[in-house]
């Protein structure tokens, strides 16, 4: 349906999107992901035709829209601060939409009311939008988008100003209700919890490009790089040094470790990062072969199981695993983690 | 070729190039009705024809009148200070019945002709006023006891009248935005309450208290009116300086000279409040409305409190409420008037004012002068709306172009409107700008007079639409005219009318520009009223206070009007 082609943009002369390519298919929710300032609002603008591209083109069905001016495009894009009129009462938001399409006045009615519905505030037609909670401008703002159907639906950080049990919630409400509609989505955040959550794939912009894109269960057991690991907060990452293949060994300030690699292990001799995710650590280290022994400086109970903080080096002040047995501060622990387990992550 | 294609494609969104479209209109006619009257002062002077040489000048001539002028605004704004301050205190700290209705009285010295302002203590004070005739009237006198107008403290007393209000808005508001939780914070770090005053309230306001003063002050110095009105032509400041040698002695190049004296001084007096309110932008976490006002309590307190609201509002009201009486109350005989005549209410002196009488000040009826003003007061909302969007429009482009243009925009607030009077009947001697068929320029002056006000309305309320809301338009079908109409027009409204109503007071009040423009078969009312109260006989003296009560009356419903109105950048100071 959409493809994004080989979009680039400066800004304030320097390159912030360098030509990003991605798809968007019928159905589905992609969800683009991103630090601030990656650049993913601009590329959204440039879809939705607010702002435009230094090169490369924005297709729908293989119709190059460049030329399309944004009012023509038939997309609908929820803002971050959700734009609503504060001249125009919660009903007339939601109907401005339609109005610009000139459908008939009876309809419009309709589908206002229906929208109302589907957002469950079926009792708040003629209320002021600037009297809403923040949640509720979120909804007007997500039927408003709706309502003249788009073709495409783009949602700039929807949840961002919401408190966290709101945002649960909000999400859940906007999975079920881009389900129902079933129209395509694009869904920009930094929160990659919330990506997990909406996407049917993610797309992680950084530096200007489509660093990794995927389903989310991909990011988390097979992240790029180690930028990708740390952005994801898989785990404690070790820097080191390639020193043997099959199997794979890398010299760390922990010792010579045994890993394993996703794709090509990266040359002999080549810096290179490990992952040591904190669920995996052993704390009987008996059959593994990596034994990493550290002062456990802190110690969280979690409900079921602890989260234990150990200095092991200088190099290596804070490493986190979590163990379901209580340990005690100011003492050394030795865990183990399998060769499996311990990942080797190409540098970014 | 695609470069000169996609330059050619884009030109109209670059920018700079939007900003000088909408700049086109706003530029010419400042420059043409503007600049070219004040390079038309400092051309004079140059000029064979006129002989004028600095080495025969006498100077004395020149700093006369700005001593004066230096000492009586130096007086007036201490004055000024004496009550503002502790009226400001009064509003930022403490709640009373009525607050509302004086916070709403306040605003109206500020909005109000200086004529009215005038008229209204001549009624008070004046020798046919309330006070005067009273005393009279008790003691049998035959001749008023109190002697107030054309004397210095009439211009002083109506200095106050008009500036404390500034005072007390501006030091009020800062002062009541201030976060309560620092003088706590003082206090529980052990400060006493006046410590704890000196320490962290004060040095927060003094930023506040000196833009205020500057202001005032500028206010001061240039104030024409007032000072023409009660306290003389003996009282030269310099304005009154530059009218009586343009007009009285038609000594134009010492007019010219006074001008550009004038005008430097007013221009480092803007300069230095406009780096002071710059400074001023720290904004302390606020605190919302209302908060942290109490009733007065301690004993001492409850007395200051009373005192002052009572000082404020004797202040405020007593010159008004004497006008708007006397102009329905016939205390004296009119002229030629015999045998025994009815005092008490009447309707006489509105009456009048349709009546065309053989030997009156003007050729026609005084009411034509409403007539006129209302006339000008239109034209000079059409213009100043007009410019004044396209200025707010241009100011919205980011372009290097705005720095400069958006202060050669706000030169005409310091040039004083005696300064323009006098360029404009140097320049504007001849057809299509003749003054004698239509004066045409006195709607044009009273706009150069408004139109920073109507760029000061209408600029942050331009501002203050998101760009999201436009876009959100665009997403939602909307084509770029009907952006404008469903979101810009509908939000700008609000600003626009509060704009027409500044341009329209500005223009029914303005005295300066129109004494040198109005012509006798054209006077404004401000001029009429000016010219009848001046005059012997009840008859003239009612009338000019009718005709100043109505011009009150529709200053303040205009500001009921604008209070209505929530705008943004409605503060102006």
């Amino acid at each position: 349906m959409l493809a994004v082609k080989e979009i680039e943009k400066t800004y304030e002369g320097k390159p912030l999107l360098k030509k990003v390519s991605f798809e968007v298919d019928q159905d589905e929710t992609v969800c683009l992901l991103g630090p601030s300032g990656s650049g993913k609002s601009t590329l959204l603008r440039i879809i939705a035709g607010l702002e435009e591209a230094e090169g490369g083109q924005v297709l729908w069905k293989g119709k190059d829209l460049t030329h399309t001016p944004a009012h023509q495009r038939e997309f609908g894009l929820m803002f971050q601060d959700y734009a609503l009129f504060p001249h125009r009462n919660v009903a007339e938001n939601i109907a401005f939409g339609l109005r610009m399409q000139n459908r008939p006045k009876s309809e419009i009615e309709e589908r206002v009311k229906a929208a109302l519905k589907t957002i469950n505030m079926a009792g708040f037609r003629k209320r002021k939008v600037t009297e809403l909670s923040g949640g509720e401008q979120q909804r007007v703002a997500l039927a408003r988008a709706l309502a003249p159907e788009p073709r495409l639906l783009m949602l700039d950080e929807p949840l961002g100003a919401l408190d966290r049990t709101l945002r649960e919630q909000l999400s859940r409400e906007l999975r079920r209700i881009l389900r129902e509609t079933k129209v395509p989505a694009i869904y920009v955040t930094h929160d990659q919890e919330e990506a997990y959550a909406i996407a049917d794939r993610l797309l992680l912009l950084h530096d200007g490009i489509i660093l990794q894109s995927g389903r989310p269960h991909e990011f988390y057991h097979h992240p790029r790089n180690v930028w990708v690991a740390e952005f994801f907060g898989l785990g404690n990452l070790v820097s080191g040094t390639v020193k043997q293949h099959d199997p794979l060994r890398v010299a760390t300030s922990l010792g010579l470790v045994t890993a394993r690699c996703d794709r090509d292990a990266p040359p002999k001799d080549a810096k290179t990062a490990l992952l040591f995710r904190p669920t995996q650590a052993y704390g009987n280290p008996k059959d593994c072969p990596n034994r990493i022994t550290g002062k456990i400086i802190d110690q969280v109970f979690q409900g079921e199981n602890y989260r234990i903080t150990l200095e092991i080096t200088r190099d290596i002040p804070f490493f986190t695993v979590i163990l379901p047995e209580p340990v005690e501060i100011g003492q050394n622990l030795t865990i183990g983690y399998q060769a499996e387990d311990v990942l080797c992550l190409e540098n970014s | 070729m695609t470069s000169v294609k996609s330059s050619l494609q884009s030109w109209h969104k670059n920018p700079t190039f939007r900003a000088l479209i909408y700049w086109l209109l706003p530029v010419v006619f400042l420059g043409y009705f503007f600049y070219q009257p004040l390079l038309a002062l400092f051309n004079l002077l140059v000029s064979p024809e006129w002989g004028f040489s600095f080495a025969d000048l006498d100077w004395s001539k020149l700093l006369d009148p700005l001593w004066f002028t230096v000492t009586q605004a130096t007086l007036s704004t201490l004055l000024t200070l004496v009550i503002g301050l502790p009226g400001a205190w009064l509003f930022a700290l403490f709640t009373f019945p009525g607050k509302k209705f004086l916070k709403l009285l306040s605003t109206l010295p500020f909005i109000l002709p200086t004529v009215v302002v005038a008229a209204g203590f001549n009624a008070l004070l004046g020798p046919r006023g309330w006070v005067n005739l009273g005393l009279m009237s008790l003691f049998n006198l035959d001749s008023p006891p109190i002697h107030f107008l054309n004397t210095f403290p009439a211009i002083l007393a109506a200095h106050v009248f008009y500036n404390t209000t500034i005072i007390i808005r501006v030091v009020s508001n800062a002062w009541s935005r201030q976060n309560i939780r620092l003088q706590q914070a003082a206090k529980v770090l052990g400060a006493g309450p006046w410590r704890a005053f000196r320490e962290v309230t004060l040095p927060l306001l003094r930023p506040a208290i000196l833009g205020a003063t500057l202001l005032v002050f500028l206010f001061n110095f240039t104030s024409f009116g007032a000072v023409l009105m009660l306290g003389g032509p003996q009282f030269a400041t310099l304005e009154v300086e530059i009218y009586v040698q343009a007009l009285h002695l038609l000594n134009l190049p010492l007019a010219s000279v006074l001008s550009i004296l004038q005008l430097i001084c007013t221009l480092i007096i803007t300069i230095g409040h406009n780096r002071i309110s710059n400074s001023r932008s720290m904004e302390i976490a606020p605190r919302a409305r209302e908060t942290g006002v109490r009733r007065a309590h301690r004993g001492w307190e409850k007395i200051i409190v009373i005192f002052l609201i009572v000082i404020l509002f004797t202040l405020l009201v007593s010159p008004l409420a004497s006008l708007a009486l006397r102009s329905i109350v016939k205390l004296e005989a009119n002229r030629g008037e015999r045998g025994e005549i009815q005092r008490g209410l009447t309707l006489q002196y509105y009456r009048e004012l349709w009546v065309n009488r053989r030997g009156s000040l003007f050729y026609v009826p005084p009411i034509a002068a409403a007539r006129n003003s209302f006339l000008f007061a239109l034209i000079t909302i059409l213009i100043t709306v007009t410019l004044g969007l396209l200025v707010a429009y241009a100011l919205r482009q980011s372009t290097p172009i705005n720095a400069v243009l958006d202060p050669l925009l706000m030169l005409p607030l310091g040039a004083s409107a005696i300064t323009l009077g006098l360029g404009f009947i140097i320049v504007f001697n001849r057809p299509p700008f003749s003054n004698i068929e239509f004066p045409i320029l006195l709607p044009i002056a009273h706009s150069l007079v408004a139109l920073p006000f109507v760029v000061r309305t209408l600029g942050p309320a331009l501002q203050s639409i998101p760009t999201s809301l436009r876009n959100a338009a665009r997403i939602l079908g909307a084509r770029p005219l009907r952006v404008w109409r469903e979101v810009d027009l509908p939000l700008l409204l609000p600003s626009i009318l509060v704009s027409a109503i500044f341009a329209l007071t500005i223009s029914l009040g303005e005295f300066g520009a129109s004494t040198f423009l109005s012509r006798p078969e054209y006077p404004t009312l401000p001029v009429a009223i000016y010219r009848y109260i001046s005059q012997p006989g009840a008859l003239n003296y009612g009338q000019a206070l009718a005709m100043s009560t109505l011009l009150m009356l529709v200053c303040a419903g205009g500001i009921l009007v604008i209070e209505r109105l929530h705008t943004p950048g409605k503060e102006l100071f």
